[in-house]
């Protein structure tokens, strides 16, 4: 009560606090950034939504990396492990995050993850996200750099739909350009769109079935693989 | 919907600073959320109400300041219009948000007996 004046008020303490909601989610984020760097480990945050064939680029690169690079993937998804299952199978060390419910990866979970022993010694490690063009771009996993893919069959107005996912992309995977012949798909205004939402648009157009445009992404992985340091297989 | 996990990350960060205060309840929280931050305002205040029942905040009122977005030159900070081409007509260097994607408890207002 206040005891200044006696009028029964409560004493009401103004704080100001001004820090990140997202703090202990970005403190976690940070540890892990810490851990990849001082391991010399590449990670990549895979976002995009289900079905923008995240999953098949990953079991692509895989094959074209196998006994060049070592690679591991964690794979988040509500349910099953059937994104870890594939990946396995296509030669990378995997381990699934069943979120139960929850949209999107955190730090933590990441974290939680990493201690998987099958996923030691990687170089490249892939973070495939929950499906979801939304949440995962809240959360900061201590990823090194955001790749999104999205596929010709999603229209190209995605990227102005969802703005706050392709700004934070480093990097845009246009997939399955195999498709394009069976689609209307304008790409110059797909690219135009993408230039209203990332400052910096990186946009490779790939194809995981027929392999077209491949090479320019494993090309691309390569260049951040050799940044990241270390000339260790 | 991660509103509500943001919810639950915002609950235990106000259950900190009252405790370190020696609060017995909280009667006002502001938030900042930008227009850029992938947080709907909407949808954060609907998971604030249910959330805060049984908790410190249970009385608390909840103040969200929108920032819009503001894209600037990263170069000669001329200002960019949200929606256009992110890249500075007059000399080429490549956008930058300069504000709108806070995610922040910027204050709350303590009663401490």
């Amino acid at each position: 009560m206040c005891e200044t004046c006696g009028c029964g008020d409560p004493h009401l303490v103004p704080v100001a606090i001004q820090d990140r909601i997202l703090s202990v989610n970005d403190r976690q984020a940070a540890h892990n950034r810490e851990h990849f760097a001082a391991h010399g480990v590449l990670a990549i945050n895979l976002m995009g939504s289900p079905g923008s064939g995240k999953t098949a680029v990953l079991e692509a690169t895989a094959r074209a990396f196998a006994g060049r690079f070592r690679t591991g993937a964690i794979a988040g998804d509500l349910e099953t492990e059937r994104d870890a299952d594939r990946l396995r199978a296509a030669g990378i060390p995997a381990r699934a995050i069943t979120t139960g419910n929850a949209c999107h990866l955190d730090a933590d979970m990441v974290h939680t993850a990493l201690h998987d022993d099958s996923l030691h010694g990687a170089r490249l490690l892939f973070v495939e996200n929950v499906g979801n063009l939304v949440c995962p771009a809240v959360y900061d996993l201590g990823q090194a750099f955001n790749v999104v893919a999205l596929s010709v069959t999603e229209g190209e107005d995605k990227p102005l739909k969802y703005p706050v996912m392709f700004r934070k992309a480093d990097l845009v995977l246009v997939t399955k350009t195999d498709l394009l012949p069976h689609l209307d798909l304008p790409l110059d205004r797909l690219l135009d769109a993408l230039s209203r939402v990332m400052p910096v648009p990186v946009v490779l157009q790939v194809s995981s079935r027929s392999g077209e445009g491949m090479e320019a992404w494993f090309s691309w992985l390569e260049g951040r693989l050799a940044e990241a340091g270390g000339s260790h297989p | 919907m991660h509103e509500y996990s943001l919810v639950q990350s915002l609950m235990e960060r106000i259950q900190q600073e009252a405790v370190a205060r020696r609060a017995v309840a909280v009667h006002r929280v502001r938030l900042k959320i930008g227009e850029l931050s992938g947080v709907e305002a909407d949808l954060l205040e609907s998971a604030f109400d249910i959330v805060r029942e049984g908790t410190i905040c249970a009385q608390a009122s909840l103040e969200i300041i929108r920032v819009p977005a503001r894209w600037e030159c990263s170069g000669c900070h001329a200002p960019i219009a949200a929606g256009a081409v992110l890249q500075c007509g007059a000399c080429g260097a490549p956008a930058r948000l300069a504000s709108g994607d806070d995610i922040l408890l910027d204050q709350l207002e303590l009663e401490v007996p």
